[in-house]
């Protein structure tokens, strides 16, 4: 399996995700500039966190115009898995990949240390290697990861399931529902502030944001991969 | 030519963190009479004329790029300026 680690402008934790691929999780891994115009090479897209073209105007907004924008969107209808965090997250929702949007944190600060997660759903490609109800340990680093949607959409996230991860115990941002990451409807787009990339190695205080990565490679082998 | 003024806010209807603290700030200066504070953008375009209605393009720019109507509202003012 094939990762692409997209890189803007401005990201900073395109490094991070690229080693928790290559050296961690031990899949092929390729950083792709974010003019690049195909991604048939890639069988997985990540996107890192950092602050894509200066979180100019909003986070994400400027970001969500760019080439390898368009690829994203056609790689996430052919059905790849695309991982956007932090910056990602806020990038996948300016596109319009998933529902919501970022406000500022609820106590204006930027909040940069380790929370606990619930996972909500270990029914997706993203989480099936966690246990559900699975309490794990992940740092944040955001300013702007105060999840937001209207009480129509909320009400489709929760009845198909599209919750993945809450914050569990104390919520750091103040997001809606203490959502802390979400899927798309087809179960192929997740959207999360914290940074599981930064979470693989006990060196790094933690490696619980490993599984998320290889819950990716299980299911690409089931249905890639004869005998798998 | 056109000179055109754009508000973005957030809608009435999302917490606006910045504004909330910025109003108790206020308060303590004894301004109790503020009972909401919203804070937002403003961006001034300077717009050729051209064979587009100009009211429209910017409706289109503010849908698509210079708010995000999930949780920003926008208006704007559009001046016609004599070029220098």
């Amino acid at each position: 399996m094939r990762f692409a680690v997209i890189v803007f402008p401005g990201s900073n934790c395109d490094v991070d995700m690229y080693h928790a691929v290559k050296d961690e999780l031990g899949a092929e891994v390729e950083y792709v500039w974010h003019d690049r115009k195909n991604l048939d090479d890639f069988d997985g897209i990540l996107l890192p966190g950092g602050f894509s073209y200066g979180d100019y105007l909003r986070s994400g907004a400027i970001a969500r115009f760019s080439n390898v924008m368009k690829e994203v969107v056609k790689a996430a209808e052919a059905g790849k898995p695309v991982l956007g965090v932090c910056n990602g997250f806020q990038i996948l929702l300016e596109a319009g990949l998933l529902p919501g949007a970022m406000r500022r944190n609820e106590s204006l600060k930027f909040i940069c240390r380790q929370v606990e997660l619930k996972v909500e759903n270990n029914q997706t490609m993203f989480s099936s290697t966690y246990e559900i109800d699975e309490v794990i340990t992940i740092p944040i680093a955001h300013g702007e990861g105060n999840y937001y949607c209207d009480e129509e959409t909320l009400a489709k996230l929760k009845a198909n399931n599209q919750i993945v991860f809450t914050y569990n115990g104390s919520n750091p941002n103040g997001s809606l529902e203490d959502i802390a990451g979400i899927i798309n409807e087809k179960g192929n787009v997740l959207g999360m502030m914290p940074h599981p990339e930064r979470a693989v190695d006990e060196l790094l205080g933690g490696a619980d944001g490993l599984k998320l990565f290889q819950s990716i490679v299980k299911q690409w082998r089931e249905a890639h991969v004869v005998n798998a | 030519m056109y000179k055109v003024k754009v508000f973005v806010t957030l809608r009435e209807s999302v917490l606006d963190p910045q504004g909330t603290v910025v109003k108790s700030s206020l308060h303590s200066l004894n301004y109790q009479e503020v009972s909401d504070v919203r804070i937002g953008k403003y961006m001034e375009l300077t717009i050729e004329k051209s064979d587009r209605p100009v009211e429209e393009m910017v409706k289109e720019m503010c849908e698509r790029l210079l708010a995000n109507v999930v949780i920003e509202d926008y208006r704007y003012e559009i001046e016609e300026a004599v070029a220098q």
